[in-house]
């Protein structure tokens, strides 16, 4: 720091004659700003590379099979020796996956929010917060296989009836995916809830109204676009995730399955496994890869827009 | 003593010693080179020979331990694929090269030679608790893999089976056990019905088996080997009888058609480098070692004679 | 939240005595409660699930041995080569990520002028980024580093295909960390004629630093956890060594986890929760540090 051996009137800078003229800019400064930029730019890079990384072979491949034929056909067998390229497979065990991590995800996420948000004393919420943030932190590859050894083994134990779940299936994944999701829904729907002035709780409050009727009636309906982002996220997250579908989900695609106690196989799952495999590079075997990681892409970057521009909408309203 | 003839000696005996020295290392046969060798070898390709070569690199570098061996198993196709291109020196295979792929390495200048290093018994196999079926003809396991197969029970195999629902299980499309399976018993390597359990992991496909009455799946001989007390292997009738598959009847071709040679391609370029021909002899002198700790179905002394002059032509070459 | 009292006024029903709690709030109150419950329950959960199968395998195997693909040498295997490949990935990741994340963010806080279009675009391609799926930076690691660029499977394909995963990470935190620095210290020092590199780099910066390190050690451990991308990057390989160069093959320790859950034999299963517990140890303690750091540095302000 420059020590001022001259205080002008302001205790602007020594060295300057006139202490309001701006001091001339160094060349130092130039360049470290430079630096920066450039350092900034380098994400713009990042998303130009995946896009060029995916353009090439899936406009190859779309010169050989057609769009419908892609988003509408209902076998997906590129490998074998009769190729059907409809990717509803696909897409439906993505589907199904997410719906029933959601399903898992949202109940438990919005509650521990609601209770870290409205219930529990700072103190607790201090502790108690990190907690569920580790929970974030455990690898993926881990919940794959606690899906598949400790809770699949207890879903074919205790199910009814004769028809047992397989041996890798869309529920387990779900529920080890769901719970994977549960601090990412909660830490954003905690943050949107946080964000709801207190005004309006001590309004109801003072009305006479209880703690649920206040979180439920008050809180709830105020932070809703935040909430609603935290959802989206958690979706997105749950449609991109890789390795707890490709080791507890199974990996046949060669029809639309419903049943969630079967095995199917999801976008993520097609990608790892074809890649990390034997298909020579320019072959439409291996343009698959690059067509259903461009639906991949596109439908995240989808949700994560939305979930943007709701997250800016809940920090203005409160701003 | 004086020093001249001191130094003479000194001389004579150095020579001496150097000389036998080099008599002792020349020996390139030896798979203790006593010269300590450094560098990479790099092999990728099938994951059925994977546990091979994986063992033979395992067991080399107790005796190289600075020469590094990385083991990849991108599958057949996989592994050709690099190896024409340049960027692997040996290739692991479950099937002999096809036309297309020696196309691609005289394309790009990669000569090699083929070394079959075991054999493999392509096991069918059935869940333990499975008492109606003892043996399959081919045309049977035609009916029940085939493109659009409608075996939905096993009665539909056999009208004597049991009405018991039949769970398929088998390798993934990457897999050239998955290819030589559907070219022996489909007639087209990639021909199968496409609503059976796949997987890369051969755990998922033995746990399925055993874990289903109903269970039908097929794999290389080792993963039933060692799995032995899982499942049950299902005898193979080719035209000439049911066999069942064994290390005897794999060697004396009578398991057919589902025993196979397992190759090693090796890339004449790669033989250059010091590390790469030792770790090859390597492996041939402790072929038996290696095909036992793999579990497979070891050479026949034909095949080994083969194996030993098709390294000395390479090594010519 | 407490209620407030509001002073009784006129005639009507309004006590001030508290309400008797009723039934359904209890039982909301206890819902909520079991929200949590049920999350902390898996986690405890998972962790002694994990101790428990891998037991048996937890001892200094894990770092003093290689790991083996035959069921005969089980017994004498471990990870190391996955350790190391591990850290030395992970130190290649940070040296990448670290000085990018930080320099961009410096960009977007203190220099860029929010109300350009260029850099709102900017701001919002990094929040895409960090949503992108894993497996997607895999194929941005292969069709253009290892391929295009021509660098392979390779220690430094992995740390470039991680740094880029975990930028927008790295980048957000630690934009959040240098907001959070009070503008009066900016003030403060330009008034005393300072640059603005000159600020940043000995006020804001060194103020900043409790969020930064928050920010980047969740990144890291994000980073040492992936498997997905690396799925593409040549995982499927036996590695026997440790490597010796950035340029060298490489496994890491999930990749590693995920073969051995791809054998057959229980032995190696034993192996693969033994290793788990490993890779949760330092990935619990590393989100700890991180979570620590923050709670005690949040209102030094």
């Amino acid at each position: 720091m420059t020590t001022p051996t001259k205080t002008g009137r302001n205790g602007a800078a020594a060295g300057g004659s006139h202490p309001l003229r701006q001091s001339r800019v160094r060349i130092g400064e130039k360049s470290i700003e430079t630096i920066l930029v450039v350092a900034a730019l380098i994400s713009i890079a990042v998303t130009i590379g995946i896009v060029v990384a995916l353009v090439g072979p899936t406009a190859d491949f779309f010169t050989k099979v057609s769009f419908v034929e892609f988003l509408t056909g209902t076998s997906w067998t590129p490998l074998f020796a009769q190729k059907e390229y409809g990717v509803l497979p696909l897409v439906v065990a993505t589907i199904e996956v997410t719906t029933i991590a959601m399903l898992i995800a949202i109940p438990l996420g919005l509650g521990s929010a609601i209770y870290l948000s409205e219930y529990a004393h700072s103190s607790v919420r201090k502790t108690l917060k990190p907690i569920l943030e580790l929970l974030a932190g455990v690898p993926t590859v881990v919940y794959g296989f606690i899906a598949l050894q400790m809770i699949n083994p207890i879903l074919r134990d205790y199910w009814p009836g004769d028809r047992k779940p397989d041996f890798q299936n869309a529920l387990v994944a779900g529920i080890a995916m769901g719970i994977m999701i549960v601090p990412t829904v909660a830490s954003l729907a905690e943050d949107a809830m946080s964000a709801v002035p207190n005004s309006l709780r001590q309004g109801a409050y003072a009305l006479g109204s209880s703690k649920m009727q206040v979180s439920v009636r008050v809180v709830l309906p105020a932070a809703l676009s935040g909430i609603v982002a935290a959802i989206v996220l958690g979706i997105s997250r749950a449609i991109g995730e890789t390795m707890i579908v490709t080791i507890a989900m199974g990996l046949i695609s060669d029809q639309v399955r419903y049943n969630p106690i079967e095995a199917m196989m999801n976008m993520t799952t097609y990608i790892a496994a074809a890649g990390s495999g034997d298909v020579p590079v320019g072959t439409i075997d291996y343009d698959t890869i690059f067509a259903v990681g461009a639906l991949l892409f596109i439908v995240t970057f989808a949700l994560n827009a939305l979930s943007i521009r709701l997250v800016r909408r809940f920090r203005e309203v409160y701003e | 003593m004086n020093r001249n003839l001191l130094r003479r000696r000194l001389l004579a005996g150095s020579a001496l010693l150097a000389l036998a020295l080099t008599a002792a290392c020349s020996g390139d046969g030896d798979s203790a080179s006593n010269k300590e060798l450094s560098g990479q070898v790099k092999v990728d390709g099938s994951s059925t020979v994977f546990p091979l070569t994986s063992a033979a690199s395992e067991l080399y570098a107790e005796e190289q331990p600075k020469v590094k061996v990385p083991v990849g198993e991108s599958g057949t196709g996989g592994g050709f694929e690099k190896f024409c291109n340049g960027e692997t020196d040996l290739s692991d295979a479950s099937r002999g090269i096809k036309d297309k792929e020696k196309a691609a390495c005289e394309a790009k200048g990669v000569k090699y030679g083929e070394l079959i290093v075991a054999n493999d018994a392509l096991s069918v196999v059935v869940n333990k608790e499975n008492s109606f079926v003892e043996c399959l003809t081919v045309d049977q396991l035609k009916k029940i893999w085939e493109p659009k197969s409608k075996v939905k029970t096993w009665k539909d195999v056999d009208p004597k089976f049991p009405a018991d629902p039949i769970k398929l299980f088998g390798p993934g499309t990457d897999s050239g056990t998955f290819d030589y399976f559907t070219k022996e018993i489909n007639g087209e390597e990639g021909a199968s019905r496409t609503d059976y359990s796949p997987s890369e992991d051969d755990n998922i496909l033995v746990q399925g088996v055993a874990g289903d009455k109903g269970g039908l799946g097929y794999f290389g001989f080792t993963y039933y080997e060692e799995n032995k007390d899982k499942l049950k292997a299902v005898k193979v009738d080719g035209g000439e009888g049911c066999v069942e598959p064994s290390v005897d009847n794999a060697q004396s071709g009578k398991y057919k058609p589902l025993s196979r040679p397992l190759y090693v391609y090796v890339s004449d370029k790669a033989l250059e480098r010091e590390e790469v021909k030792d770790f090859v002899n390597f492996y041939i002198e402790n072929i038996d070692e290696v095909v036992k700790e793999a579990k497979f179905v070891p050479l026949t002394d034909e095949q080994k004679k083969t194996l030993k002059s098709e390294f000395d032509k390479l090594g010519k070459a | 939240m407490t209620t407030t009292t509001v002073p009784a006024r006129a005639a009507g029903s309004v006590s001030l005595r508290k309400q008797r709690t009723r039934p359904a709030d209890l039982a909301f109150k206890l819902a909520l409660q079991a929200c949590l419950l049920i999350a902390f329950a898996f986690l405890v959960s998972l962790i002694v699930f994990a101790v428990y199968q891998g037991w048996p395998r937890l001892d200094s195997r894990l770092w003093t041995d290689m790991p083996t693909s035959r069921i005969s040498r089980i017994d004498t295997a471990g990870v190391q080569s996955a350790i190391f490949g591990t850290i030395w990935v992970i130190t290649a990741t940070a040296a990448i990520c670290l000085p990018t994340g930080i320099a961009a963010a410096v960009y977007l806080e203190e220099y860029a002028d929010n109300t350009r279009w260029y850099n709102r675009l900017l701001e919002l391609n990094i929040q895409n980024l960090a949503g992108v799926p894993s497996i997607l930076y895999g194929i941005l690691g292969l069709g253009v580093i290892a391929r295009g660029f021509g660098l392979g499977f390779t220690v430094i394909t992995a740390a470039i295909t991680l740094a880029l995963l975990v930028l927008p990470i790295v980048i957000i935190s630690t934009r959040e960390a240098i907001r959070a620095v009070p503008n009066s210290i900016r003030q403060g020092s330009y008034a005393l004629g300072a640059t603005k590199w000159q600020t940043t780099r000995r006020q804001v910066l060194p103020a900043a630093i409790p969020g930064m390190a928050t920010g980047s050690i969740l990144a890291l451990s994000r980073a040492i956890g992936e498997a997905a991308p690396l799925l593409l990057l040549g995982a499927s390989t036996t590695i026997l060594f440790n490597p010796d160069g950035l340029d060298s093959s490489y496994t890491t320790l999930p990749i590693q986890i995920f073969n051995l859950i791809k054998q057959p034999s229980e032995e190696f299963h034993q192996l693969a929760w033994a290793a788990i517990v490993l890779l949760l140890g330092i990935v619990l303690i590393m989100n700890s540090a991180a979570i620590f750091i923050r709670n005690k540095f949040q209102k030094r302000i």
